[in-house]
């Protein structure tokens, strides 16, 4: 029965993929009615963010070689993409900065901003560049040492990144380096130690909710790596609580929710969120998971969207599209594919955990070898990890 | 302090996950001096530029669009250039419609530009939203007589020279040969009103009875004599219609195509009606010859060559005769002794026709869908 169905799925998500043309051109129509809505905005003009989004940029207008103003401006749009999941904003933050960084050295402030754009971009190497720049005018930048130690880590680079987040003792509040150094511990070998430490650490007065959601959030994943769903569960609703849209811990959470089999509350966690791919993605699978008819439908749709992101040359989304390869088109040819090219760019558990599925959907020790190194070499603990590490026969032994 | 504030709005530096970036779609097709356009861009990217949410509820209404249309275009057009042989092509009558893309709404502007002369190279300057969004792209599809090239505009990039290859007189040719062939052997109406009056050609009439024709070659100068006259006839209203001389209303034209093979194949019934068919064939071919005008039309004529592309579209569609012919002969005369030619091919086949573009004429007036061919 279940096979049946999951044929008839096959055929229309075939269907429907199929009859989406590459670079889409539709039939365009004129509109029935005058007060038909065609696009809701994610920001309201009343909206407090965009008030002031637009006082800045009214006051940069009026003074455009104010660097302060466009930095403050970037600023505010970089944390709004941040809330949104909308790369539009970084585009328009980047544009922001645009007059500044043509120069011939551009000023470390805007660096720092150009870094975390390329950042998001995952421009790893070139965000680095501007931030060893920026260092070396100001050595004393706690922002450029932080995102220099994430994006180590976001390489699996933990020894350079454990170094980058030293500096922070002295420049920044110890809550803050204890937090940088504690997220890689619990990564390499530390979970226990890290989680105490951390714990603690949300103990602190002063702390702002910003960081406080950030330490939350790496409470969670951490405790949800070591299997103690228990204290991953209250983690993520302390943080939930916080009030603060963001969109990295939505997806966390329905992460977790779906290694739980929890669909259900994925499916009313994230059913008006369909704009943001990641999201989009969740919510799909756990349509899947539950057999409703709307994944077919949502499986073309993204579909769609990563054809358009190829048309545009630019594919930030490796990740994604490998665990949508794999778990919603079932090619896991493809998706292994995929997963290597994002293992050469990024190496965080979700990372290793699609190259380890893929390689085991097609059968390959040799493709998931890259994976199994990383684990034993900084003795990564993720129990789903070590479980698919054990699933390959010759690693059984 | 502004370090500190910005450190603690920035800590989790975590990555967001995106919905598609900004995107313009442009598609210009080539053709002589004139390129015809569609530029999409999205209705969140010229809320951004111009400001479209005019009460400010975070909803874009299509009022808000229409009474904005005119800054759009002006916002849209004055940041394209498109040039041939260093003389800017001037865009005019642009309409704007909407789409929905895999990110939301669009806005669609088809326009048309002129320029100074047939082009054969073009440089298109592309400077849309770039001020605003430093990450937006301009997707390109470049179509010239079938052949698309694409291009990504982006701030790197915002010019790009595209070299329009003119197609050869021989290639243009090949093109229009092939569009005739393919219509008449798409055009199902036309292929059985030429069986409908060839099915007695390999007969004649003695003494009130069909009886086969003694030779070959008396069937094939029967068969050429109603191919010819079919082709003449066709051939003067392909050419006077698609010189603009005449012009008939295409519903009618298509009705009376229908009635045509209606009667081809009743004809067929009436020995005496049968033995004139290279009259019905002549008569009739001229509404047909308005039926392939129409074809031609829609294919889009080149100014510059238009009797050439008449030519080698009549040329296709005789030479796709000639194929159904050849086909048809051999057979017919094989066959032409049976019973089963004289009764059942020659009578129930010219009532089957019959009957099947009965079916074509009530549609046609009608403008009803009653079977798919």
């Amino acid at each position: 029965m279940n096979r049946i169905r999951t044929l008839y799925r096959m055929i229309a998500i075939g269907w429907l993929a199929l009859s989406i043309p590459s670079l889409t051109f539709g039939e365009p129509f004129f509109p029935q009615r005058e007060d038909q809505v065609l696009e809701r905005l994610t920001v309201k003009a009343t909206d407090p963010v965009a008030r002031e989004i637009r006082t800045l940029r009214a006051s940069l207008l009026r003074e455009p070689q104010n660097m302060d103003v466009a930095v403050a401006l970037a600023t505010k749009l970089i944390e709004q993409s941040r809330s949104e999941g909308d790369p539009r904003f970084l585009g328009q933050a980047q544009a922001v900065l645009g007059p500044w960084l043509n120069h011939a050295t551009p000023p470390s402030s805007t660096l720092l901003l150009r870094a975390m754009i390329r950042q998001h971009a995952h421009e790893f190497d070139l965000a680095l560049a501007d931030l060893n720049a920026v260092l070396s005018l100001q050595p004393a930048n706690a922002q450029a040492w932080l995102t220099r130690a994430s994006i180590y880590q976001v390489q699996g680079r933990y020894d350079e990144a454990r170094r980058a987040c030293q500096p922070l003792l002295r420049l920044a509040g110890r809550h803050v380096a204890l937090t940088c150094s504690g997220d890689i511990a619990g990564l390499s070998g530390q979970a226990t130690a890290s989680r105490e430490m951390l714990t603690a650490s949300l103990e602190r007065p002063g702390i702002s909710t910003r960081e406080r959601l950030w330490i939350l959030t790496i409470l969670a994943e951490m405790a949800a790596r070591t299997g103690d769903s228990k204290s991953a569960e209250k983690h993520f609703l302390d943080a939930r609580s916080l009030g603060v849209k963001d969109h990295y811990l939505i997806g966390a959470y329905a992460d977790f929710l779906l290694d739980q089999g929890r669909s259900q509350e994925v499916v009313t966690l994230l059913q008006h969120e369909t704009r943001a791919d990641g999201l989009l993605l969740r919510l799909t699978l756990a349509e899947q998971a539950l057999h409703l008819p709307a994944s077919a439908a949502h499986t073309a749709e993204l579909s769609a969207r990563f054809a358009a992101s190829k048309e545009r040359g630019t594919r930030v989304h490796v990740r994604e599209e490998a665990r949508f390869a794999l778990a919603l088109l079932h090619d896991s040819q493809a998706a292994l594919s995929l997963a290597q090219t994002n293992w050469a760019i990024q190496k965080e558990p979700w990372d290793a955990r699609l190259l380890l599925e893929s390689a085991l959907a097609v059968g390959s020790l040799n493709a998931a070898k890259p994976a199994i190194d990383w684990l034993r070499t900084n003795h990564v603990e993720d129990i789903r990890l070590q479980q698919l590490v054990a699933q390959f026969p010759e690693e059984q032994s | 302090m502004r370090l500190i504030l910005a450190l603690s709005m920035l800590l989790l530096s975590t990555p967001a996950w995106a919905h598609k970036p900004s995107d313009s779609l442009l598609s210009l097709t080539v053709q002589d001096d004139r390129i015809e356009s569609r530029w999409d861009i999205a209705l969140r990217d010229l809320d951004d530029a111009i400001g479209l949410d005019a009460n400010g509820d975070g909803a874009i209404t299509w009022k808000e669009v229409q009474s904005a249309q005119d800054e759009i275009t002006t916002y849209a057009l004055s940041r394209l250039t498109i040039t041939s042989n260093e003389t800017r092509c001037p865009s005019q009558g642009p309409r704007q419609l909407i789409d929905n893309h895999t990110d939301g709404a669009y806005a669609v502007l088809l326009f048309t530009m002129t320029c100074p002369t047939t082009i054969d190279r073009i440089q298109a300057d592309y400077r849309l939203l770039f001020d605003l969004d430093a990450q937006h792209k301009g997707l390109l599809r470049l179509t010239h007589e079938g052949d698309t090239t694409t291009a990504i505009f982006s701030q790197e990039s915002p010019t790009q020279q595209f070299t329009i290859s003119q197609t050869s007189t021989w290639n243009q040719v090949q093109q229009y040969v092939h569009e005739g062939i393919w219509h008449i052997w798409q055009g199902y109406d036309h292929v059985l009103f030429l069986l409908a009056l060839l099915l007695p050609a390999v007969l004649r009439r003695v003494a009130d009875r069909w009886e086969p024709t003694p030779n070959f070659l008396s069937a094939f100068w029967e068969v050429l004599a109603v191919v010819t006259a079919f082709t003449i006839a066709h051939s003067i209203t392909l050419g006077l219609a698609t010189l603009g001389l005449i012009a008939l209303p295409s519903r009618l034209v298509e009705s009376a195509i229908a009635a045509s093979v209606v009667f081809a194949g009743i004809s067929n019934l009436y020995p005496t009606l049968a033995q004139r068919r290279r009259v019905i064939a002549f008569f009739f071919g001229l509404i047909h010859g308005f039926g392939f005008a129409s074809v031609l039309s829609d294919l889009g004529l080149p100014r510059g060559s238009l009797a050439l592309s008449l030519v080698s579209f009549n040329l296709g569609v005789e030479v796709g005769q000639l194929a159904i012919v050849a086909m048809f002969l051999p057979f017919a005369y094989n066959l032409r002794k049976s019973w089963t030619y004289q009764r059942l091919v020659l009578v129930s086949g010219s009532l089957g026709i019959a009957v099947l573009a009965s079916v074509w004429l009530i549609e046609r007036t009608l403008d009803l869908k009653l079977i798919p061919l």
